[in-house]
């Protein structure tokens, strides 16, 4: 690279912060970048040393074109990861592209951000539940960089004011939990000095050893969200006893590096929160919800000591208009990548994201490299399985907690493939059910029980035809009472005759339809203890038909003879209450008959 | 114009005409209704326990059968059968497809697979918290069928009512509570009714079905015994009682034979289908109803009856000689294993008592409190026997059947808690029988007289109306109002039940006893999940290969929740094993270490109520531990533990009980705790006390977890010190 030759100044305070965040240490290096040389610079190269560089889990620099211009316009600038040959192999480069080209003697400012997980080291690795955790942290106190440094200044920052050790430089100041160092000045290019820190660390050690995170898709308007965590405390390792005594009764001085809870913050309008682990739901959590965030409070079954592991899922459903957006078929789900919980890091996170089955073109797009594949899954009423893009990612903290898009295409008449499965299900077991009811699954066709049933079963066919025609009938004498209030209303008696006359030649149609029916009703032995009732019933009716037909006519007669109404009352009278009689006999009739 | 509204109803009320369904029709109508109602009755009353709790496996023995069934989705049914389960009974191990019945977990996968399969994606966890309110819903259609056979279909109708609410089937049937009995009771009265309908019909068909579900018993649950006896008794009773038939011969001969075949393929159960005493009753009412066909045939060819007196004669002695003597022969040899101890207990409520300590340890194996009979049964208690009066007053071959069932059935329920299980469908029968037949006949009173003052006018023409007649005539004055009165009564005391039911249902019955419940200083639910909380802690922070030494009851749920080799669990078939980790808790820590390490035990369990006031801890079991142990090891002597002949833990126990593993395990540093106030330092809530030996040190074992409420307290084993 031909930029580093030339000398280029640089000014540079490094300051390294082991924040409220145990595990991952936060180094914030604010560069000042000189351009000295005759030479355009477009880009600046970051160097890491092997040490740090395995640990290194978020790399971000920004710039400020000037000095004057206020924070809010902080532009993150691309980096990349570059090999070089003619370089020290421990250290690995990354390269910033900057905004704009520096030309010779201009200057400029660029923040870099870099998280670094597993770089604190508990020393001793194990202790007791009365001792107090120390971690050990190592860097360099000066700026690993390509370029000769004109002026640096380190100052670290730890969580607590209880420090075990430090390494003791001429310029080393020490203000309660802050130690600085420097400024020095002209440094060549790679120089490095080793500083140890050892501290008191009591933060929670949470690391999540795998975090699978599965988001499922339903366009009947939810998002899924399903995490498994595997959970391990990363300090150091408890030895001896664990005293259930001691830790109710001083928790903070017996088990202090135990963390007994986790706060995960919720998407809003989170719903339907489980927490639970293999075996079972756990009770101890709270969930706390207000209008703008939703904040899940989990106590793990047991405190976790160090080295301890415990196990479990959370689960929530969130309203998918809050995440999916859509343009006709184009669909696209835009969430968090990272862990609710803010305050993890994990060794790796698989996010599997299941969209509903018939969705195609599907394409996955995240701000970071990550690993991509895609599965399906089988779930409720699928035939050939969802669609999953997986996306694996390591060493993930919460400075990944950004958004990543999913694109796929889906139709939304397929929203409808699963009623209709369910309903095409149902409706193939009622048809099962129908074909069974009329298939004749007997397996002697010449038995005598066999013969016997089909029998009368038509016989039970002659008689609902029996019992069809009588009802006609009935129907017919109801006509005829209906044309003879006609008649009192309207005075029409061409209608009320043509009525009867209609009547009953039906009536003669239906006497004769009758015959054949009881003629073949006989030749059946197992009518025998029904056909006298049918007989009954038949002979009743014909009397109750003639009766109807009497008393018709004579109230048309008296009607034509102009007879008062009173009177055609009078003379009808008698025959009505026979009429009456007779019709409750037959009704009588057809009930016994129907419950045969 | 008024005609107008008429015409354009008359099509409209021929249409409800057409609609209008049958007498018939509607009463089908409405009894498939009720049924269906029952069924959903039957299911959800016993969700109680996943709306207080969670969805969750019951209790102990459940927590194998669910580690089995998941073991038989996840590996197959060869797997499954020839499976050796190294982490049970360490060193010994355990044949799991040989020492089990597979029928509930093989019904439960199947379950499972058939959900798959139309593409359910259900956890088998949700299978088989389920299984139990399924096959209980099932048993109402079963009861129904079974009430209908022996009495009618209203019979049958309350039945299915009465079952399906019923406590003491719900006991052992709410949802999580995965074992045996769950499907057992319903193969039990599926194969009884089967049977019943093979002696009314005659029918090979339903003698062979009757094996099948004989089978499928065999297959879930060891109570098949008492099919097997029953069923002999039943027909020897007919035997006695002169109602031998040819359909009898043809159900019990079908019955029998199919059904030993069948179930000799059960490997649990095996030749001892032939060979055990408690099956040979079934193989002797089988012969001798061969002898009583011969003869009978015999009879019917000999024409005189002194030859035939004479026949008879030899033949009855030669056959009973022939019998004892392949009786006496059989045992002598041993061919013919004698009864199991369980099965004297059972005749013998004392018997356990004094010889198999470990039965008598069983909570649910003690004899039955008359509270626990009304708890469970309520007012069928007082129906049952009106309903035995009625089946004696209409005695037939099935209502003997049900008198027997019911009889023996009770018997057994008072000898063992857990039997009244078994008596619940024949209770549920009788008494249905007893309900339908007084409210039948009451309801037949109140019908005819409303009858008879709606007809009174009209002339009465069929028969059934000429009936009502005579019995208007016969009745005595204020019956009509007695008959309410009584209907009323009837109504009242169905309705007591059933409210009583929900209530024990929910109150009672819907605690799976891994999660614990109390109520709050201010009311609110308290919940103690320390057995979850010590398991999970097992599962994930000890060494996978780790042996958890415990007492047997938590053996199943460490083996299932922890994932971790134990010594001994709930299948209690080495006795000496078992009292080998009993002489490790009661002798001194020097002592119990050699016998821990020799059972290579990494971790000791021991479940403490000290601090929650929890009753069922270990040391309240400790005198079993004690006397179990004792019974292999003569060292154990039960008068060192005891002051006057109790067990204490204060200051006045007895010194060998202050400083024996047990003690030392449960009250280690518990002398230093205040538990309630107004009370010194360890004072034990559990046993009202303040504990004798407050100084415990413990020497060979350190404590590596207890739970947040004390129950559970997990030690590790230390290892040998290193020698200079």
């Amino acid at each position: 690279m031909a930029i580093s030759r030339y000398v280029l100044l640089v000014f540079t305070i490094a300051m390294l912060a082991s924040t409220a965040i145990s595990d991952p240490i936060l180094t914030k290096v604010n560069r000042h970048v000189e351009n000295p040389g005759p030479l355009i610079m477009s880009e600046v190269l970051l160097a890491f040393p092997e040490l740090q560089s395995k640990n290194l889990a978020y790399l971000t620099a920004s710039s400020h074109e000037t000095k004057g211009k206020p924070k809010g316009s902080v532009v993150s600038l691309p980096i990349k990861a570059v090999n070089l040959d003619d370089r020290p192999s421990a250290a690995t480069f990354y390269s910033v592209l900057l905004p704009k080209e520096v030309a010779a003697g201009e200057s400029f400012t660029l923040d870099v951000l870099a998280v670094f997980t597993h770089a604190l080291r508990p020393v001793p690795e194990q202790i007791t539940q009365a001792d107090i955790q120390l971690v050990l942290y190592r860097d360099s106190v000066y700026y690993l960089s390509p370029y000769e440094v004109k002026v640096q200044s380190l100052s670290v920052k730890l969580p607590d004011s209880k420090i075990e050790s430090y390494t003791k430089l001429e310029s080393t100041k020490v203000h309660g939990s802050e130690i600085k160092y420097g400024p020095y000045e002209n440094l060549p290019p790679f120089s490095l000095s080793p500083i140890t820190f050892h501290f008191e660390s009591n933060l929670p050690f949470a690391v999540a050893q795998e975090l699978v995170r599965e988001i499922e898709i339903s366009h009947w308007g939810n998002v899924q969200v399903t995490e498994h965590y595997k959970l391990i405390h990363g300090g150091a390792k408890s030895k001896g006893e664990f005293s259930r005594r001691d830790f109710q009764a001083r928790p903070n001085d017996r088990g202090a590096s135990a963390f007994s809870f986790l706060v995960a913050h919720l998407p809003a309008r989170a719903r339907s929160v489980y927490y639970r682990d293999l075996i079972g739901n756990i009770s101890t959590s709270h969930l706390r919800v207000d209008s703008r965030k939703s904040e899940l409070v989990i106590e793990p079954r047991y405190p976790m000591l160090g080295g301890w592991k415990t196990a479990f899922t959370i689960g929530y459903g969130l309203p998918l208009q809050d995440f999916l957006y859509e343009s006709e078929e184009n669909r696209f789900l835009n969430m968090t990548f990272g862990s609710p919980m803010i305050e993890l890091v994990i060794d790796t996170l698989i996010v599997k994201v299941v969209l509903p089955e018939g969705s195609s073109g599907i394409s996955a797009a995240a701000p970071f490299p990550i690993k991509q594949w895609q599965e399906t899954k089988i779930s409720h009423l699928d035939i050939g399985g969802r669609p999953v893009v997986v996306l694996e990612k390591t060493n993930v903290v919460p400075e990944h907690n950004q958004y990543f898009q999913v694109y796929y295409k889906f139709s939304g008449l397929s929203m409808l493939r699963e009623p209709l499965m369910l309903i095409s299900g149902f409706l193939f077991v009622f048809a099962a059910c129908i074909g069974y009811m009329h298939a004749d699954t007997s397996i002697s066709k010449s038995s005598a029980s066999y013969l016997a049933k089909q029998q009368w079963e038509e016989v039970q066919v002659l008689i609902q035809k029996v019992q069809n025609v009588i009802n006609r009938c009935l129907a017919m004498h109801d006509n005829l009472e209906a044309s003879l209030r006609d008649l009192s209303r309207t005075g029409d008696v061409q209608a009320c005759k043509a009525a009867r006359k209609s009547a009953d030649g039906l009536l003669k149609e239906l006497s004769k339809e009758m015959k054949p029916l009881l003629t073949s009703l006989q030749a059946y032995s197992s009518a025998a203890q029904i056909l006298p009732k049918v007989e009954e019933l038949v002979a009743k009716e014909r009397e109750l038909q003639e009766k109807v037909m009497l008393k018709h006519s004579t109230a048309v007669e008296g009607y034509e003879r102009k007879s008062g109404a009173r009177d055609i009352d009078h003379r009808v009278a008698l025959l009505q209450q026979k009429i009456t009689a007779l019709k409750q006999e037959v009704d009588d009739l057809l009930q016994f008959i129907d419950d045969i | 114009m008024a005609t107008m509204p008429i015409l354009p109803n008359m099509p409209a009320l021929d249409l409800i005409k057409s609609f209008k369904l049958k007498t018939k029709q509607q009463e089908l109508l409405i009894r498939v209704s009720i049924l269906c109602l029952v069924y959903i009755l039957a299911f959800i009353t016993r969700l109680f326990s996943v709306l207080r709790y969670e969805s969750m496996i019951h209790e102990f023995d459940p927590y194998f059968n669910y580690r089995t069934t998941l073991y038989l989705t996840q590996n197959g049914f060869y797997d499954f059968w020839n499976w050796f389960d190294y982490e049970s009974w360490y060193p010994l191990g355990r044949i799991v497809g040989g020492t089990l019945y597979p029928g509930l977990m093989v019904t439960a996968a199947l379950i499972y697979r058939i959900l798959h399969f139309l593409r359910f994606a259900v956890h088998i966890r949700e299978v088989c918290v389920l299984t139990a309110p399924f096959f209980a819903s099932n048993t109402t259609l079963v009861a129904y069928f079974f009430g209908k056979e022996i009495w009618d279909t209203g019979a049958g109708l309350v039945a299915a009512i009465l079952i399906a609410i019923c406590p003491g089937y719900i006991s052992r049937s709410v949802a999580g509570s995965y074992d045996n009995e769950g499907v057992a009771i319903f193969a039990l009265l599926f194969t009884f009714y089967l049977f019943v309908k093979a002696v009314n019909t005659g029918s090979l068909a339903w003698s062979l079905a009757s094996a099948f579900g004989y089978f499928y018993m065999v297959s879930a649950w060891g109570g098949y015994v008492f099919i097997i006896n029953l069923i002999p008794l039943y027909v020897l009773v007919l035997l006695i009682t002169g109602r031998y038939s040819m359909r009898l011969y043809v159900a019990y001969n079908c019955m029998y034979v199919l059904g030993m075949l069948l179930a000799m393929q059960i490997r649990f159960v095996g030749f001892q289908h032939v060979q055990s005493g408690e099956h040979m009753a079934a193989m002797g009412v089988f012969f001798l109803l061969q002898v009583f066909y011969f003869l009978d045939w015999v009879k019917h060819m000999l024409s005189d009856t002194k030859l035939f007196q004479a026949f008879l004669r030899i033949t009855v002695t030669c056959a009973v000689a022939v019998g004892a003597i392949a009786l006496g022969l059989g045992m002598l040899s041993g061919y013919i294993s004698p009864w199991t101890g369980r099965f004297y207990s059972l005749l013998d409520p004392t018997y356990a008592k004094d010889h198999i300590p470990i039965i008598a340890s069983v909570s649910e194996h003690q004899p039955t409190a008359w509270s626990s009979f009304m708890f469970d049964f309520h007012i069928l208690l007082f129906l049952f026997p009106a309903g035995l009066y009625f089946c004696f007053k209409r005695l037939s071959d099935a209502t003997i059947f049900i008198v027997m069932y019911g009889l023996t059935s009770m018997y057994f329920a008072g000898v063992m808690v857990r039997l009244i299980l078994v008596a619940t469908p024949a209770v549920c029968l009788v008494s249905a029988i007893a309900v339908s037949a007084t409210v039948k006949n009451l309801t037949v009173l109140l019908r005819s007289k409303n009858k008879g003052v709606q007809t009174g006018s009209t002339k009465g023409s069929s028969s059934s109306k000429a009936s009502s007649k005579a019995l208007l005539d016969q009745s005595q004055p204020f019956q009509k109002n007695g008959a309410i009165a009584l209907l009323f009564g009837a109504f009242y005391l169905l309705s007591k039940y059933a409210t009583h039911c929900t209530w024990v249902t929910s109150e009672a019955y819907s605690s799976p006893s891994i999660v614990l419940a109390a109520r709050g200083a201010h009311g609110s639910r308290v919940i103690f999940d320390d057995y979850r909380e010590a398991y999970f802690w097992l599962r994930q922070n000890t060494p996978p290969d780790a042996k958890v030494m415990s007492w047997w009851d938590y053996g199943y749920q460490i083996t299932a929740m922890g994932n971790r080799t134990v010594i001994v669990d709930n299948n209690t078939w080495n006795n000496t094993h078992i009292a080998t980790v009993g002489r490790a808790m009661s002798s001194y820590e020097d002592e119990a270490i050699e016998i821990m390490r020799s059972l290579d035990v990494d971790y000791v369990l021991v479940v403490f109520g000290g601090v929650t006031g929890y009753s069922s801890d270990d040391i309240n079991k400790f005198l079993w531990m004690v006397r179990i142990g004792g019974g292999v090891f003569p060292v154990i002597k039960e008068p060192d533990y005891l002051v006057n002949g109790e067990y204490r833990v204060d200051k006045g126990a007895a010194p060998k009980m202050l400083n024996c593993l047990m003690y030392k395990l449960c009250y280690y540093r518990f002398g230093e705790m205040l538990t309630e106030y107004g009370k010194p330092p360890g004072y034990d809530r559990a046993r009202g006390v303040e504990i004798g030996n407050k100084d415990i040190k413990l020497e060979h074992l350190e404590e590596a977890f207890t739970t947040s409420n004390w129950i559970v307290r997990i030690y590790k084993v230390k290892p040998p010190n290193n020698r200079w």
